[in-house]
């Protein structure tokens, strides 16, 4: 493709996404004479260059759309058919634009419909009073076929498009009188149209001095097309500038005279400008992501039979390109949803007393290193009733949590995936894929979300982001030895707490808080969060403490140092890394270190001290209720500094034995424990045993088997909520947890059973070989079914799991026959009733007994569970307890067979 | 890999703990002196941190932690292997490099039955070379560890 051609493509594409725009405000004021202008030349000038580039196709479709322009620039009725049908053409140029990028030529095909039907309007509107030189109308037929004579006009002749063109380009007056002289023994029969263009020319070109600096702006900037790539190449490369700017500040620190002070300094200043410059050429107005929505709507309007208005503010706000990219695609999706489902049809807006029109609002404004976009619309708002309706169909919640919910809780559910309350699926909206579409976007470009809604009046929906991904500035700070980045932007004050002083760090019980201006502030010791050790040691009253602010959020990160901010290059994490929620990236300093970059958002929600509102509409969104119940942990060292944690239900005794009993055997640690020998077995795979004294174990029994759990110290007993991150693959790790606002890991034992004994599964089985029986365990949560799996296993069963009712169904009707059934309560989807209800229903299964596993243990909820079919009910932590009625209940199986 | 047409596979040679290893030369972008290395909290135990590698960061994962075996009293890994996946950069952090070794299917081996499952999980057989066994480590069994999903 040669670069004219490319030239044009682009030129012309974005002459065809002004045209979009302006036709859409041209329908609703069909009287400004300036917009028509506006749009008539730039119709006009592509209609020019595809003849003189030899396009046929194109020129002949813009000719007949410019002919019915060109009837209402002279003052034919507007009508909604005409304004549709240039719309489509503007679209079949588009496609043949599309085809022609790709292909380097234009694609076959035939435009007759389109072209027939614009000049049946032509001639329709050629009726109306207006319409002067009716009979000159009759040529564009013939004309839009025949580029080729425009083609092959004679060396030194120019075509009348051209002359056109030169003629509304040239501004001067003067150069318009010869011309038409020109161009007249040519093309007579059009000549009185250039006629009648002189007239309505000057008006156009009038407003576009007055006002319409887009048009103005296009010529009178000198502006240059830069390939992307280029550009992004360009920020790289300052990237590394800033870096090694960076490095030579930190190398100057530290010596105090050097005669390099001045010149770096100058070159610091610099590379800021330079920095600042490329990050302007990132810049772009939001208005360009917002460009195709007047179309979009208008289409929606036509189509749903709405009237709507999009009403615009704040286009010229600017966003670093990256930025406007990812969030393009969910603006356009949520103005479509709001002319979808959330404004009224216009007669129900009559009936609810509101303007026929309806509209929707979008605005964008900064607001610190953010910028923030709302969407609004004044429509009927969202219907908390219906959406409840469909959390209950899609088991996203049960009926007791959501009676707990606000609404705006309820309403947080439509970014759930699948979500769409849509009663009919239009071609519009409501397949379902989209709000959770959009919160993803936004989540991934460190933005948040927020949506009001009030019935009646309509739904706003405020996306707030971060101007810029790339280079953020952070303050530096110390931990335990460890350096971290803490975005500047959520960073309030820095306060040095001591002994003595008037800022020190009290307690509350525990809980570390700082007076702060008649205020407490909690506090979170960063090395306690991360769990690291190593530097100085603790010092609980003194500290440096990084006010920090997320949302309406405030709390005090306690960090050993601060040094000083410095402007950071953010480097995504490695994906190994990016569970972890405490850490957003990873960037390198001056010196040439790598450090990662806090969260302030992953510390807000691990600390959850301050119970804003947020945070607890954040927990309610966490789907699960069971993880949510207080579990009591015990909580220990073994291997490293972190902590450790293991149910407290699961472990039998806590043992102290003398290192000196421990012996050695076929390269294991045995030692002799209640008169048989207990294998000892260490969490990291390494035996590390305390070289005297007594070494700490937890002593987890089953059926006369013992295993001993090497450990380094006992933490602590504590009964918390537990919500585990589940990390996947990581072998004797079920993930890890905040406890007490300390990261900590839960163990899996059942990792551990079998290192002890490699039997100690299969035994059982061999056992029993003939009794061996199958289990079928349903339950939501993978930490319990990790958890009781094993406990399961060894009590002598073959067991299945499930991970919810439904697929505890399917795997029942696939044939297998199981003995019993151990179910939990409280799952989505399908709860454990109704999985009861649902095997009782079905006779293959009817006789199966059925346990019931639930943390609800009122009497209530028992009978409830009789009289959905459950044989017995045990409490979700009552291991012996479990083991106890799968035993009754296999003992009357037996009676009874 | 396969570099001739008798199918002879070259393999960078690594010890690892005293025991030879091979990785497929096609996997290895370069071998390196980890330096600075920066721990990362709360991250997978045979994660041993970050580091700046000429500019790009790298993840350096400790062989000897994730192949279960102990390290020596403040015998810091010497060196590390460079390799790419998936458009990042990690460091495989061992002992010591050796030579390049050009190797037939033939002495080719499945693992054995027995061999540790934290070393079967991450072998993708042996080569019986004159004097000592090599086995070959199949790099993205080596990266397949925590973290994946919820990347994906």
């Amino acid at each position: 493709m040669d670069d004219l051609l490319r030239e044009f493509l682009t030129e012309t594409n974005e002459s065809l996404d002004v045209v979009d725009v302006e036709l859409v405000r041209f329908e609703q004021d069909p009287n400004n004479a300036a917009i028509l202008g506006n749009i008539f030349r730039l119709v006009h000038t592509i209609k020019g260059t595809c003849g003189f580039l030899g396009l046929p196709r194109l020129e002949a479709l813009a000719h007949a759309a410019e002919t019915l322009m060109g009837k209402y620039r002279d003052g034919s009725p507007v009508t909604e058919q005409g304004v549709t049908m240039i719309l489509q053409t503007i679209d079949r140029l588009k496609e043949i634009l599309g085809d022609l990028e790709g292909a380097g030529a234009e694609p076959e095909g035939e435009d007759g419909d389109l072209i027939s039907q614009l000049e049946e309007m032509s001639m329709a509107a050629d009726t109306a009073p207006a319409a002067a030189p009716v009979a000159q109308k009759a040529p564009p037929p013939v004309a839009a076929p025949e580029p080729a004579v425009e083609r092959t006009l004679r060396p030194g002749e120019v075509s009348l498009d051209e002359l056109e063109r030169a003629f509304r380009e040239t501004e001067a007056e003067v150069a318009v009188a010869p011309l038409p002289e020109v161009a007249a023994p040519s093309v007579v029969p059009e000549a009185p149209k250039v006629e009648a263009k002189k007239p309505a020319a000057r008006p156009a070109k009038a407003v576009a001095a007055g006002g319409d600096d887009e048009i103005e702006g296009v010529k009178g900037q000198q502006t240059l097309r830069v390939n992307v790539d280029t550009l992004e190449q360009l920020m790289t490369m300052v990237s590394e500038l800033v870096l090694t700017r960076n490095q030579l500040l930190e190398i100057v620190r530290r010596h105090e005279d050097s005669e390099f002070k001045v010149p770096l300094q100058r070159l610091s200043n610099v590379t800021a400008e330079l920095q600042d410059g490329v990050m302007k050429t990132r810049m772009q107005p939001i208005g360009n992501a917002w460009q195709k929505l007047p179309r979009i709507v208008r289409d929606l309007g036509n189509e749903l039979g709405k009237q709507i208005d999009l009403d615009m503010h704040g286009a010229e706000t600017e966003l670093d390109r990256q930025v406007l990219d990812l969030i393009k695609d969910p603006l356009t999706h949520m103005v479509r949803n709001s002319a979808d489902h959330g404004l009224e049809g216009t007669e129900q807006r009559r009936l609810a007393g509101k303007p026929e029109k309806g509209t929707i609002k979008l605005s964008a404004y900064h607001e610190g290193g953010h910028i923030v976009i709302a969407i609004s619309d004044d429509g009927r708002g969202l219907n908390t009733d219906r959406i409840k309706k469909k959390i209950l169909e899609q088991n996203l919640a049960t009926e007791a949590e959501l009676e707990k919910m606000t609404e705006a809780q309820i309403h947080k559910y439509i970014f759930a995936p699948g979500f769409s309350t849509a009663a009919a699926v239009t071609s519009v909206s409501g397949r379902g894929v989209g709000m959770d579409v959009v919160r993803t976007n936004i989540d991934q470009i460190g933005g948040t979300i927020d949506l009001k809604s009030v019935p009646g009046e309509g739904t706003t929906v405020t996306i707030k982001i971060p101007l810029t991904l790339a280079i953020v500035s952070a303050l530096i700070v110390e931990s335990a030895g460890d350096r971290f980045a803490v975005p500047q932007l959520s960073v309030i004050e820095l306060v040095r707490a001591q002994q003595n002083s008037e800022h020190r760090i009290e307690r509350i019980k525990d809980t570390p808080v700082l007076r702060l201006r008649n205020k407490l502030l909690p506090l979170v010791h960063l090395r306690q969060l991360l769990g690291i050790a190593g530097g100085e040691p603790l010092d609980e009253t003194a500290g440096f403490i990084v006010v920090t602010q997320v949302g309406s959020q405030t709390f005090g990160i306690v960090v050993d140092q601060v040094f000083h901010t410095e402007e950071i290059v953010v480097k995504p994490m490695s994906s190994k890394l990016r569970h972890i929620t405490m850490f957003s990236g990873t960037t390198i300093l001056g010196d040439g270190s790598v450090i990662m970059i806090i969260d302030p958002n992953g510390i807000a929600s691990a600390i959850g001290t301050d119970v804003s509102t947020e945070a607890s509409e954040k927990e309610a969104d966490s789907r699960r209720g069971n993880e949510r119940q207080l579990i009591s942990m015990l909580v220990f060292r073994a291997g490293s500094r972190e902590q450790k944690a293991v149910p407290l239900s699961l472990v039998t005794r806590l043992e102290e034995v003398a290192v000196d009993k421990i012996e050695q055997a076929h390269g294991r640690h045995l030692v002799q424990y209640r008169g048989a020998l207990m294998p000892l077995v260490s969490v990291s795979g390494f035996m590390e045993l305390r070289s005297e004294g007594s070494q700490p174990l937890l002593v987890f029994s089953d059926s006369g088997r013992s295993m001993g759990l090497v450990v380094d110290e006992i933490v602590d007993i504590v009964e918390d909520a537990l919500n585990i991150e589940v990390s996947a693959d990581v072998p004797g790790l079920l993930g890890s947890a905040v406890i007490k606002g300390q990261a900590t890991e839960i163990l899996d034992i059942g990792h551990y059973l079998p290192l002890a004994f490699e039997d100690w599964f299969k035994r059982k089985e061999m056992r029993i070989e003939a009794l061996t029986r199958k289990l079928l365990f349903v339950d939501d949560s993978p930490f319990f079914r990790n958890m009781l799996t094993p406990v399961l296993k060894a009590a002598g069963y073959d067991v299945v799991t499930a991970a919810g009712g439904s697929e505890g169904l399917d795997i029942l009707k696939g044939g297998d026959r199981f003995d019993v059934v151990v179910s939990d309560i409280e799952m989505p989807e399908m709860n454990g009733f109704e999985f009861a209800e649902a095997m009782r229903s079905d006779k293959r299964f009817a006789t199966t007994p059925v346990i019931a596993l639930s943390s609800l243990t009122n009497p209530a909820a028992i009978e409830r569970a009789r009289v959905a079919g459950f044989h017995d009910y045990v409490a979700k932590f009552d291991r012996q307890g479990l083991i106890a009625a799968l035993k009754e209940t296999s003992n009357e199986i037996a009676q009874a067979a | 890999m396969q570099t001739t047409s008798d199918d002879v596979t070259e393999y960078v040679t690594v010890l690892i703990g005293g025991q030879l290893f091979g990785l497929p030369i096609s996997r290895v972008q370069d071998v390196f002196m980890p330096d600075r290395l920066t721990r990362v909290p709360l991250s997978h135990p045979d994660i041993a941190g970050v580091l700046n590698l000429r500019g790009r960061i790298v993840t350096a994962i400790d062989m000897r932690i994730r192949l279960g075996i102990p390290r020596e009293k403040d015998a810091k890994p010497a060196m590390a292997v460079g390799i790419e996946s998936r458009g990042e950069s990690y460091g495989l952090l061992i002992d010591s490099v050796g030579e390049v070794l050009k190797l037939s299917p033939d002495s080719r081996e499945k693992n054995p039955i027995n061999l540790d499952v934290r070393w079967a999980r991450v072998s993708a057989g042996v080569h019986r070379l004159d004097g000592q066994l090599m086995v070959i480590l199949d790099v993205d069994s080596v990266l397949a560890m925590g973290g994946e999903q919820l990347a994906a």
